[in-house]
């Protein structure tokens, strides 16, 4: 490797920290959160025996699924506009994202309840548990363990995800990368440090993963 | 107060075609154990199960104490949850809840639902674990105990709600033989001191040393009833004979 090279490394990796810790991280954490709470609500609806209430969340889940995220994120930065609702880029981005995890992981906790023994229902019914108090104390605490893997897969990709919004000028870590990039020519450098930076969080992710499934199994019989 | 804290009529249920209940009456003095017993699909579970509500009949009434349920006129959720708190309920595979440890099963309906101090729960529920041999076992989680240990918590777990009458849902069927006979002498010792007790069981000893009636059930009906020596010893009807022979012999 080159002199300049290495500079131009070592003068890329202030910007693109900037990318993360301004733009990719925050977007993923506001996202994911913000996405877990509509998830619970539209599986909740999704098994709900009143099948209006379940049709909407059928629908809404089969929208999200059946639309590639990149046309999401443009409906809404670009679209709305057109219908009169021009939303900011940061905002419009976190409202895609929301919307999206809210479809994906809506599946993962409804699966995640639906595997809850019948019992632990009828059980938490017959110590005088209505169905929020059940769900809250005694379903969810056990759904958790089991989504607990399929929802890291969920933040995984949303954090990479995020790298989207420098297509609606978001400045996040890509976007950054793509700035550096553009007057240098020195695209290849440039986006390996972006992927490091990826590959980094989403390291320390899959080790977070795995301490809090080892937290989460401790009353299971290995 | 009533003489008889448990008082069923006219229970019918329907799972689509299946007729499972087809009128039956149940009438429990205070303080007395009944004995469910019968053939598969003979209905005895659902009997057990309307009386707090998991199942819910399509027709008859269930009175404990001075609540009062008619399923014919569908009961809002209000008169259910105040029929369910009459009762604890004991399940044949326990269903402890494998998320907390021994004691929070036990306080959980307690501390949660009924929102009482802290202190007195923990202290009765100790007591109760004391009380069904586990007390030392109150910080383990549930999948660190023996079969036999489990459904003993599950006991403890009933009792722990202050319930007028105690529910066993075949509470030895998913044991190990040897585990069977802690499970039914904690069992014995409730009824000795004056629990009220449904027991659906295959165990005929249990009926013959612990009940005051017994009633059989088959397609949905009580085709006998009577003392455990009526029922259990001189059968009349020849479906219970039959149904006791292959009890107690089953090749």
């Amino acid at each position: 490797m080159d002199q300049s090279t290495v500079e131009l490394i070592r003068s890329s990796l202030g910007p693109l920290l900037e990318g993360m810790v301004k733009g990719t991280i925050p977007l993923t954490a506001i996202s994911f959160v913000l996405g877990l709470l509509l998830a619970l609500v539209v599986a909740l609806m999704r098994l709900s025996p009143i099948w209006p209430v379940s049709a909407i969340a059928r629908f809404y889940v089969s929208v999200i699924r059946g639309t590639p995220l990149l046309v999401q994120l443009f409906i809404i930065f670009y679209g709305l506009p057109s219908l009169g609702a021009t939303i900011d880029p940061w905002p419009s981005a976190v409202l895609a994202f929301t919307l999206n995890v809210g479809g994906y992981a809506s599946e993962i906790i409804r699966a995640a309840i639906i595997s809850v023994p019948r019992g632990q229902w009828e059980a938490a019914q017959t110590v005088g548990m209505n169905y929020p108090t059940t769900l809250r104390r005694i379903i969810l605490p056990q759904a958790a363990r089991v989504s607990v893997p399929p929802l890291s897969n969920t933040l995984i990709s949303l954090v990479k995800d995020t790298s989207l919004a420098s297509t609606i000028l978001v400045t996040e870590t890509f976007r950054k990368a793509q700035e550096l990039a553009g007057p240098t020519f020195e695209f290849f450098t440039l986006y390996m440090v972006a992927a490091a930076y990826y590959w980094a969080v989403c390291l320390v992710l899959s080790f977070a993963q795995s301490r809090l499934e080892t937290r989460l199994d401790r009353y299971v019989a290995s | 107060m009533t003489e008889h804290l448990l008082d069923v009529q006219g229970l019918n249920k329907s799972f689509g075609d299946n007729h499972v209940l087809r009128g039956v009456d149940l009438i429990v003095p205070t303080g007395s154990v009944t004995v469910l017993i019968g053939p598969s699909g003979s209905g005895k579970t659902t009997v057990l199960r309307s009386l707090n509500a998991l199942e819910i009949p399509d027709a008859g009434t269930v009175r404990i104490g001075d609540v009062s349920v008619d399923f014919g006129a569908k009961p809002d959720r209000r008169q259910i949850t105040e029929l369910r708190a009459q009762s604890g309920m004991v399940f044949q595979s326990h269903n402890l809840f494998p998320h907390l440890s021994v004691l929070r099963n036990v306080t959980e309906g307690p501390l949660v639902v009924q929102k009482r101090p802290a202190a007195e729960v923990n202290a009765e529920a100790l007591e109760l674990l004391r009380r069904v041999g586990l007390a030392e076992k109150a910080e383990q989680f549930p999948y660190q105990l023996s079969g036999g240990q489990q459904q003993r918590v599950g006991i403890a777990r009933a009792l722990a709600i202050k319930p007028r009458l105690m529910l066993f849902d075949e509470p030895t069927s998913a044991l190990d033989p040897e585990l069977v006979g802690e499970v039914l002498a904690v069992m014995k010792d409730l009824a000795a001191d004056g629990w009220t007790m449904v027991v659906v069981t295959h165990e005929i000893r249990f009926a013959r040393q612990v009940a005051d009636q017994v009633l059989f059930l088959d397609g949905g009906v009580v085709a006998e009833r009577g003392t455990p020596a009526e029922v259990l010893d001189h059968p009349k009807e020849e479906r219970t004979q039959r149904f006791l022979h292959r009890l107690i012999d089953p090749l």
